[in-house]
């Protein structure tokens, strides 16, 4: 135990995710020895991302205004969605360049065990979207585990009568690794979604 | 396949000891309680990551030691690989194989195929219907590892399907209303495609074994009916293709939904279904002997060695005090059966149990310490 201020910013440090006890010490000695400025631009990012960063109206993405910059953007095609559990994937798919369609983040997946149901997720909002007809293809980009399949299909019984095309991202094996390095569940799951070439 | 060394470091009674052993057979001997047992158990814990005896990690922890190691040279084609696994109770057990440590402990697994049989397999018998579905479905991942995904997809839409009605079932008793079930149906597709996949797994799997079964009791008995086995379910197992199962789980889940929300649980599923085992015309459970009821368990892990092996894959037998359990003439019958195993291990307390047959490499075990004789 350090006393005062060290002791009080290793706590908080400790409460983050993925920061254990021995991390979170390391990290409070190199603030303490870092540059004031260095210091003082971290305080301000910490305080700025609360008051200033807000949920889009529209997609519920990140934002710094009223609507995120994806929103905002006039490029963008207007008649595919992509639906995502969280905005870190709304970056994971943009990385990926291949999509220029909108999204649409749900804020997590249906999990009974955690109390989470349809009414914590964003999806009447994504349902109000829909009713304008204006998107000829609903993207469900939820994670391949067993609450984002059951999202999934929940999504799909769900919108299956507007009849637009609702599609599912395939999962299989990562591009440019070794097929023996695969782990058998992922290499046992890409058999059996393989395709004619 | 067979094991070439183990070495132990504080597991159960042993502070450290290292066994060489042979293909063929080898014969572990020594009085009750010094630690026979603990050997086999070891490697069966390569094996499966499992111990058959107790469900917790602490109780293979020497006492006053903080972690054990078991360390095994496994040859296989005539390579040979080395697995090493660090047991420490209440944390994730690291492992290495062939020096390097992998990432996950359950990457080992394959490494060493092994089928024991073990007095606890009474309960195969005797027991729940939980012990013969895990026999099954370990066997299962024995033969196709895919299928440890597919049943723990099952087991967590199974949770969640479970957690929904849990939930609905308590707003209802509380007085706090009918609880959303809209998800319901969601589940529902869910756990009939990962059910029918693992039960279409398990019938093909019990129509491999039965014949297998057969023989093996037809030898280990003295001959009284045929052994068989037959997969209980209350869905409709006919026919065992996955769209049919699929079909027949959806149609017995909306059938049983209304009693499922009464109490609150899933009751259809691969996960309440049973394998019967029977003795010509009647059920093993309840039936049975003692003696015919441990022939039985015994028949159905010699009948998973044999499947396995038919199958190309050579696994490691081991037979933990079983000849004691035999006469004479069953004794040779068992030994015929098993001879040609690439590696026997056999435990005992009185060597001359064991067929001449069968009498390999001979290893005295004393407190704690193993010596070849």
């Amino acid at each position: 135990m350090y006393e005062g201020a060290i002791q009080d910013l290793i706590d908080e440090l400790g409460r983050l995710p993925g920061v254990g006890p021995k991390s979170a010490q390391r990290i409070a000695f190199h603030i303490l020895s870092a540059d004031p400025t260095d210091v003082k631009r971290l305080a301000v990012a910490l305080q700025r991302v609360k008051e200033q960063v807000r949920f889009c109206t529209t997609c519920f993405n990140v934002a710094e205004a009223e609507q995120c910059r994806i929103c905002r953007d006039p490029r963008r095609h207007d008649d595919v969605l992509c639906v995502v559990e969280e905005p870190k994937d709304v970056v994971a798919v943009e990385r990926t360049g291949e999509f220029r369609g909108r999204y649409h983040v749900l804020g997590g997946a249906i999990n009974p065990l955690e109390g989470i149901g349809p009414d914590h997720l964003k999806i009447r909002e994504l349902m109000a979207r829909l009713a304008d007809g204006s998107v000829k293809e609903l993207i469900l980009a939820t994670d391949p585990n067993t609450e984002g399949e059951a999202t999934a299909t929940y999504l799909a019984l769900l919108v299956k009568p507007m009849g637009l095309a609702v599609t599912r991202l395939a999962s299989g094996l990562p591009v440019g690794g070794d097929l023996e390095y695969a782990d058998e569940i992922t290499l046992g799951r890409a058999f059996e979604g393989r395709r004619a070439i | 396949m067979y094991v070439r060394r183990l070495e132990l470091v504080d597991f159960r009674s042993y502070p450290r000891c290292v066994v060489e052993f042979e293909p063929g057979c080898s014969v572990l001997v020594g009085p009750n309680g010094v630690g026979k047992t603990n050997l086999v158990e070891a490697l069966g814990y390569v094996s499966t990551l499992d111990s058959h005896r107790v469900a917790t990690d602490a109780p293979l922890v020497r006492a006053g030691a903080t972690s054990a190691v078991i360390r095994s040279e496994i040859v296989h084609e005539h390579r040979s690989l080395s697995v090493e696994l660090a047991i420490e109770p209440g944390k994730a057990n690291r492992a290495r194989l062939g020096g390097s440590p992998v990432r996950r402990a359950r990457d080992v697994l394959g490494a060493l195929r092994m089928v024991l049989f073990a007095p606890e397999d009474l309960a195969l018998v005797r027991g729940d219907p939980a012990e013969r579905r895990n026999y099954l479905d370990h066997l299962l991942v024995a033969r196709q590892p895919r299928y440890a995904g597919v049943r723990a997809d099952y087991e967590r839409v199974l949770k969640q399907r479970n957690a929904l009605l849990r939930t609905a079932y308590l707003a209802r008793k509380t007085g706090a209303g009918t609880r959303d079930l809209s998800t319901l149906d969601v589940w529902d597709v869910h756990l009939a495609s990962h059910g029918a996949e693992l039960l279409a797994a398990r019938l093909e799997l019990c129509a491999a074994l039965g014949p297998h079964i057969a023989k093996a009791y037809d030898a280990v008995a003295a001959g009284r009916g045929r052994a068989g086995i037959a997969y209980r379910s209350r869905v409709p197992i006919e026919p065992a293709d996955r769209e049919s199962l699929s079909a027949a789980l959806s149609a017995a889940l909306v059938e049983s939904r209304p009693s499922e929300v009464e109490r609150g649980m899933t009751l259809v599923g691969p996960h309440r279904d049973d394998l019967l085992l029977t003795l010509g015309e009647l059920p093993a459970k309840g039936y049975a002997s003692h003696g015919e009821s441990w022939s039985m368990a015994l028949a159905l892990r010699l009948a998973a060695y044999e499947l396995l092996r038919t199958e190309g894959i050579e696994p490691v037998l081991a037979l933990d005090d079983v000849f004691a359990e035999l006469d004479a003439g069953r004794r040779e019958r068992l030994a015929e059966l098993v001879g040609s195993a690439g590696q026997l291990l056999i435990t005992c307390a009185v060597a001359e149990d064991v067929p001449a047959a069968l009498r390999g490499a001979r290893y005295e075990v004393s407190e704690g310490e193993v010596h070849r004789a």
